[in-house]
């Protein structure tokens, strides 16, 4: 199965890409995605993140065609 | 209910008028709470050149529509805006505005509150600070 990795903002340009599309033999979590994507390295604390543009968690598992992102702490109003 | 996430400068009375003429059934309100959130030329002890505010295309607008639904429901009002500028932004130009008209004032005054509070702390804007010294963000993942 194939899903696409987006990353936004400081912790864009900390992991050093924007997107990524990976393939998958195993259905993964969103946390096991960022181990795989980040070379292993644990998932920073305040990190947030979502699956198909809606909040989850660490925990919640990836299908087919989703669109997982991680990003830091919200800034905006 | 309307939401939109705008790149140029945008002036929110005027913005306010419009909505209100076109959408609001006059007579049926009476009271509107607006918040603006405008760019200061200072943070945290610097001077703030300009910002840069970047946005998760399609999440932050489901997010926002979300929101306007879950405070429709809440409280008592009648309709809310809410318009929230993206990309390079100058000190004293509005980066946000949120309103919400209802019957009467308590809860036009909540739901304003509970708007722009919810935006501030879960909507995925991220701020970008531009100082003499160069840029920096302003939360980063620790």
């Amino acid at each position: 199965m194939a899903i696409t990795i987006k990353f936004f903002a400081s912790l864009r340009e900390q992991v050093g890409k924007s997107e990524v599309q990976i393939e998958l033999s195993d259905s993964l979590t969103v946390g096991e995605v960022w181990a795989q994507v980040c070379d292993n390295s644990p998932l920073p604390i305040h990190i947030l993140m979502a699956v198909n543009k809606e909040y989850s968690k660490q925990d919640t598992r990836v299908q087919d065609g989703d669109e997982v992102a991680f990003f830091p702490p919200v800034t905006g109003g | 209910m309307k939401v939109e996430i705008i790149s140029k400068i945008f002036n929110p009375w005027e913005e306010l008028q419009a909505y209100e003429k076109t959408l609001i059934a006059q007579g049926k309100y009476g009271a509107v709470a607006t918040f603006v959130g405008t760019m200061r030329d200072y943070n945290e002890g610097d001077i703030v050149q300009a910002m840069f505010l970047e946005h998760y295309p399609g999440m932050t607008e489901k997010y926002l529509q979300t929101l306007s639904e879950t405070a429709l429901q809440r409280w008592d009002i009648l309709d809310t805006l809410i318009i929230h500028r993206i990309g390079e932004i100058k000190p004293g130009e509005t980066i946000v505005l949120v309103a919400a008209w209802a019957g009467h004032r308590a809860p036009a005054f909540e739901s304003c509150r509970f708007l722009i509070d919810e935006l501030k702390s879960r909507a995925p804007f991220w701020k970008q600070e531009t100082l003499s010294e160069g840029v920096r963000w302003l939360d980063q993942c620790h």
